[in-house]
């Protein structure tokens, strides 16, 4: 494309008032020398853009809307098989599943579980990460690779891997702690610990590097500053550091939010597809459940809506704390 | 505020003091003036102590599992486990690989993540160089797009893309694994390669099109290389996302063994009632070690990264 047809496409897109949303300017002449050449791309972004937009339109806006229709269409093996035509059920699916007792318990497991999971994680990892700027090089490493090697442990490895170390009868914890054959998967609430101490395991490196990283920028200068002026480190902590990781403690905290709300292997590989009598289950493991073991489609579906929904809401608060700190996108 | 200590002066010059100006990849705040400072040394003591003492902990389900595949099977049955072994052996391992085909599904694994790491950071590459370096119209919601886009739990979508990829012939094919993953690794590389593409000084793109050179050939010949590490950390997580994918491999290989994946073939040998524990951790052993090795490579860019990422 030559230069004057480009100059063409783009001064073409802000007549018909697409102007770059950078701030209206007089001139062209003075935004051209105020931005890099590749600014004024016509519809070159867009080209870039393009394989990006098909796979997601494809594979993520797509199933997003089929999940909806599903989830107020009849659909189970029959209509998946083609033996009966699909039929319309209005808000059928949501009434039933809002009418179930035990979706408001799984719902409040779920909720309780994420919040759980989600407080310990950030609770170890930013310990950990203030412990990591404490110390020298060599302890620091070693804690390090093994946060690394925590996090890059798969979750069905990581499960399994767990559950024999909590094994009644094998696993070295019931040794240490002189716990005989007690079995931590037979309780409700002890099988729950169980898999948040591993989601724990495997999530909070995420949260201990990246809290490092971002303690690591800040300037010298500030902290010395402070500690100058009579500072203590608890105060250093509230009053200085926390204050400028804001924007970092947001990312983590909603990551962790958006982690821990699906998780889905280790509860179906720790506690066998939801525990004894389905005790165990979260709403991922319960769509699961009821779409592939008992094909209620539709009724996985509404399920999922409803996940997606609430996560939907968790982002659009997420949304709202990156504006109020002015940050520009 | 003028630096005191020798330490700060360590800082590279030309780094201003301000966190949000400093690039992704030369983030180098230092703390350590302001710890030599104020911690006395019983406290450091006892804080590395303490560090290396969680390291420990952090590390023994990892040193448990590689212990027990080396085990022989008496010792992992046995009521009083012991945390070493006097008599290492290869037999779990043997019937990991001798049993089915185990070589073959980790080869699939493989096949599945290099293929979703390889695609979607090149489409991921594209994308991030239209958000930072165009200004055009709808590029803020376009972000925004994608944060959400990141939101979306993949496990709620397993139903409707089951069908689509019956619709597609996928099911039962590696393909059924490669295309949602690519989908899903997308928006989050995207976020997070953004801060690596800022970070290529505009001045670089002024002259590179002085000398002549195309549009084209700026993005493949001096972005592209000057971007790729941050290309490669990113990868971790698309890597990860494909490599420990159970969900998608239960749903969408149902009768084709042939196109399993590692997880599936992991949990073979994990009946709840009577596991083999040996098997198990065997599988496991071979199913993490890749990973870890990608991820001691990719370390030192991991940490600059997620700082970058998360700081724009």
């Amino acid at each position: 494309m030559s230069v004057a047809v480009r100059e063409a496409a783009s001064s073409e897109q802000s007549a018909k008032g697409s102007r770059p949303p950078a701030a209206p300017r007089p001139g062209r002449g003075a935004a051209a020398r105020r931005k890099s050449p590749l600014a004024r791309g016509g519809w070159t972004p867009w080209l870039y853009l393009a394989p990006a937009l098909v796979v997601l339109g494809g594979l993520l806006v797509y199933p997003v809307y089929q999940l909806g229709l599903i989830s107020f269409l009849e659909y189970t093996q029959a209509q998946v098989s083609g033996g009966e035509p699909t039929t319309f059920q209005g808000f059928g699916n949501y009434a039933t599943l809002f009418g179930d007792q035990q979706f408001w318990q799984v719902l409040l497991a779920t909720v309780l579980f994420a919040a759980a999971c989600v407080v310990s994680t950030l609770a170890v990892g930013c310990a950990l990460a203030v412990l990591l700027t404490r110390v020298r090089a060599v302890p620091r490493l070693a804690l390090m690779l093994a946060g690394l090697g925590a996090w890059a442990t798969p979750a069905v490895t990581g499960s399994t891997v767990w559950l024999l170390l909590f094994d009644a009868d094998f696993g070295p914890v019931n040794r240490i702690l002189g716990l005989g054959d007690h079995s931590w998967t037979y309780g409700r609430y002890s099988a729950f610990a169980l898999v948040l101490l591993e989601v724990v395991w495997c999530s909070f490196p995420f949260v201990m590097v990246t809290v490092y990283a971002g303690i690591r920028a800040v300037p010298a200068e500030v902290l010395e500053a402070a500690s100058l002026d009579g500072a203590s480190q608890w105060r250093i902590w509230r009053s200085v550091l926390a204050p400028m990781l804001r924007p970092i403690l947001v990312v983590v905290t909603i990551q962790s939010v958006i982690w821990d709300f699906k998780v889905f292997t280790q509860i179906y590989v720790m506690t066998n597809g939801g525990g004894i009598a389905g005790q165990n289950l979260v709403l991922n493991v319960y769509a699961y459940q009821k779409a592939f073991a008992s094909s209620q489609y539709s009724l996985g579906s509404a399920i999922g809506v409803v996940m997606l929904l609430i996560l939907l809401a968790v982002t659009l608060v997420y949304l709202r704390l990156l504006r109020r700190q002015g940050e520009e996108l | 505020m003028s630096s005191t200590t020798s330490t700060t002066s360590t800082r590279p010059t030309g780094l201003a003091s301000t966190a949000s100006t400093a690039t992704p990849v030369q983030t180098k705040g230092f703390v350590r003036g302001f710890v030599r400072r104020s911690v006395q040394r019983p406290w450091r003591l006892a804080a590395e102590a303490s560090a290396l003492l969680i390291a420990a902990v952090v590390a023994f389900p990892l040193y448990w599992m590689a212990l027990s595949a080396f085990k022989p099977a008496g010792e992992i049955e046995s009521t009083e486990p012991r945390p070493w072994t006097l008599s290492p052996s290869l037999d779990s391992f043997r019937r990991v690989f001798g049993q089915q085909e185990f070589g073959r599904y980790f080869l699939n694994s493989l096949v599945v993540a290099v293929t979703v790491v390889a695609v979607s950071a090149l489409i991921a590459f594209l994308a991030a160089t239209a958000v930072t370096r165009f200004r055009f119209r709808f590029r803020t919601t376009l972000l925004i797009m994608f944060l959400i886009a990141q939101m979306v739990p993949i496990e709620a979508l397993t139903i409707p893309l089951f069908f689509q990829m019956r619709d597609l012939g996928q099911l039962n094919t590696l393909g059924a694994l490669i295309l949602p993953h690519i989908a899903f690794s997308l928006p989050f590389a995207i976020w997070m390669l953004r801060g690596f593409v800022k970070a290529v000084p505009e001045a670089l793109e002024e002259a590179a099109y002085i000398d002549g050179a195309s549009r084209t050939r700026f993005l493949w010949q001096i972005l592209f290389p000057l971007v790729f590490p941050g290309l490669v950390a990113t990868s971790v997580f698309s890597f990860i996302s494909a490599w420990n994918d159970f969900l998608f491999a239960k749903s969408f290989i149902i009768s084709d063994t042939s196109q399993s994946t590692l997880p599936m073939a992991l949990l073979v040998f994990y009946k709840p009632d009577d596991p083999d524990w040996g098997g198990v951790m065997a599988a496991s052993t071979v199913m993490t070690i890749p990973v870890l090795i990608f991820f001691v490579l990719v370390q030192r860019r991991l940490v600059s990264g997620l700082g970058g990422a998360v700081k724009d």
